[in-house]
């Protein structure tokens, strides 16, 4: 049974549909890369998957022993977040806030678990460290941990390098595909089409023609094509 | 100066005056760090103008406790203002401005209509910047306040990592499931309630200052939020222990005596910040 099976989806806001008749599913290990256009109803799906709004129409089902709550999710960056005062190790272990119920205060297990993410993402140094004074690249580490607390089964990332340079990005790529590695089922929110043809093992390409597939599947269809000669139109005007 | 300190100590009155001022400083320094990083300052301003509305309709109806008509109301008004901050018609900063200036008008028209009072500009006056009403507090609304302030104490302590969390980063928690609603509702009855209890202290125009000064001093100098926390909470009772002393000697309205003090450890900590 597939972790996530999505069924006729249709998704937007207050009735308004943006996408319609989404079908794929989510096995275990998968690494699914949502790409389109800016506009084209990406973060709206994911944001339907999370359940942090409802789907218009269709059905989201979990299985394989997924609980809806049980997606770790690195959202993009709020106004809010960039001078918030807070240290590295606060922001990790409030990962693990799912769990707790209405216990007030954290375990040793669980600051346990904070720090074996924090050393998994390379920012073990960093734990004292005001969050607001990291680096990109160091900021999205430290979410990503947080996301790490909440969950190891599936994350869900919300364009994860937007903001960051080249090096960086090819950091975080190289992270991510690590976590892929591990176990752990990524889906990903792009718009960065090579990344996602280097790293994914599924595509999902909205927009006006939807498509979903393997990665192999991807490059020989329509959609994908159509980024191949883009990407050649690209190549001349540069 | 020591000798007339204790002079006036040894009068019940000021001692009330400064137990309260204490819980209520420390209460709103702790709620204020939130509401200014979830960009809510505002809503302190809102609240306590619905508050002076409400107590006018008290004022008018003639109620010996005014609390049973305040309280309700300024929570109401609370989880109205709070909820418009996701997606409605109107926007959230649209939406206090009017049910503030709403209230304020409101309220001052129908003392003004029902006034029984021969000095109604002097009362006003007295409710939007508490001139002395902190120095007539009776034991019964001293021990109301007491125990209204600790009932926030704990709920904060124990709350304290969800309203992190919360604050932080509400998408993310909501979508590992934690109650973002319930913890926004409790910040926003709390938030309530403690400007129902400041307005004894500072009045209600002022009470913005006691919510908003200690949060932004203290994040100019720390870095983590929890000793954003702790030393807003600090750094907001010693203001007001400064505050209520420097008014019993020198005979200086309360509130704005706060308020300026408080004015004074911003400019002091954008200073100490600088040079860390």
């Amino acid at each position: 049974m597939a972790l996530i099976t999505v069924e006729n989806l249709s998704v937007g806001y207050d009735s308004n549909t943006i996408v319609e008749n989404l079908n794929f599913t989510v096995n275990h290990g998968d690494y699914l890369c949502i790409v389109g256009e800016n506009g084209s109803g990406k973060s709206t799906l994911m944001k339907t998957l999370l359940d942090l709004q409802d789907a218009v129409a269709g059905k989201i089902s979990f299985g394989d022993g997924l609980k809806k709550n049980e997606i770790g999710y690195l959202p993009q960056q709020t106004v809010v977040q960039r001078d918030f005062p807070a240290s590295v190790k606060g922001i990790v272990i409030s990962g693990c806030q799912s769990r707790m119920g209405l216990r007030p205060f954290y375990t040793s297990a669980e600051k346990k678990l904070a720090m074996k993410n924090m050393c998994r993402m390379g920012i073990d140094n960093l734990k004292d460290r005001c969050y607001r004074e990291l680096s990109g690249g160091q900021q999205q580490r430290a979410l990503l941990a947080r996301a790490l607390c909440a969950t190891d089964k599936v994350l869900l990332l919300d364009e994860p390098v937007s903001g960051l340079d080249p090096k960086v990005t090819g950091e975080m790529y190289e992270l991510i595909h690590e976590l892929n590695q591990e176990g752990v089922t990524i889906i990903m929110i792009s718009h960065d089409i090579n990344a996602a043809i280097k790293y994914a093992t599924h595509i999902l390409h909205i927009g006006d023609d939807i498509f979903f597939g393997s990665r192999d599947e991807y490059i020989i269809s329509d959609a994908g094509k159509m980024f191949e000669i883009n990407q050649k139109d690209g190549d001349i005007n540069d | 100066m020591i000798d007339t300190l204790f002079l006036y100590f040894q009068y019940p009155f000021v001692r009330y005056a400064m137990v309260v001022g204490v819980l209520i400083a420390l209460c709103s320094a702790l709620l204020g760090v939130t509401l200014v990083l979830k960009r809510f300052s505002y809503i302190g301003d809102g609240l306590s103008h619905v508050a002076f509305g409400a107590m006018a309709i008290a004022t008018v109806l003639d109620m010996t406790n005014q609390m049973i008509i305040i309280l309700p109301i300024t929570i109401a008004c609370a989880v109205l203002l709070l909820r418009t901050g996701q997606n409605t018609k109107i926007q959230g900063d649209a939406a206090i401005a009017m049910i503030s200036v709403g209230a304020l008008a409101f309220g001052y028209l129908l003392m003004n209509i029902f006034s029984t009072s021969s000095n109604l500009s002097g009362d006003v006056c007295s409710t939007l910047f508490g001139s002395t009403s902190i120095l007539t507090l009776t034991g019964r609304e001293v021990w109301l306040c007491a125990i209204l302030s600790i009932v926030v104490f704990v709920i904060f302590i124990l709350f304290y990592n969800k309203i992190f969390a919360v604050t932080f980063d509400e998408n993310f928690a909501k979508a590992t499931g934690i109650k973002t609603d319930i913890y926004n509702l409790l910040i926003a009855v709390i938030i309530a309630v403690i400007i129902v209890l400041a307005m004894n202290l500072v009045g209600s125009l002022l009470i913005s200052a006691l919510v908003i000064f200690p949060a932004i001093s203290s994040m100019r100098i720390f870095h983590s939020f929890k000793m954003v926390t702790i030393s807003a909470a600090i750094i907001s009772v010693v203001c007001a222990w400064v505050g209520i002393i420097i008014s019993i000697l020198a005979g200086t309205p309360v509130g704005s005596t706060i308020v300026a003090i408080d004015a004074l450890a911003f400019v002091i900590c954008v200073i100490v910040g600088k040079f860390r």
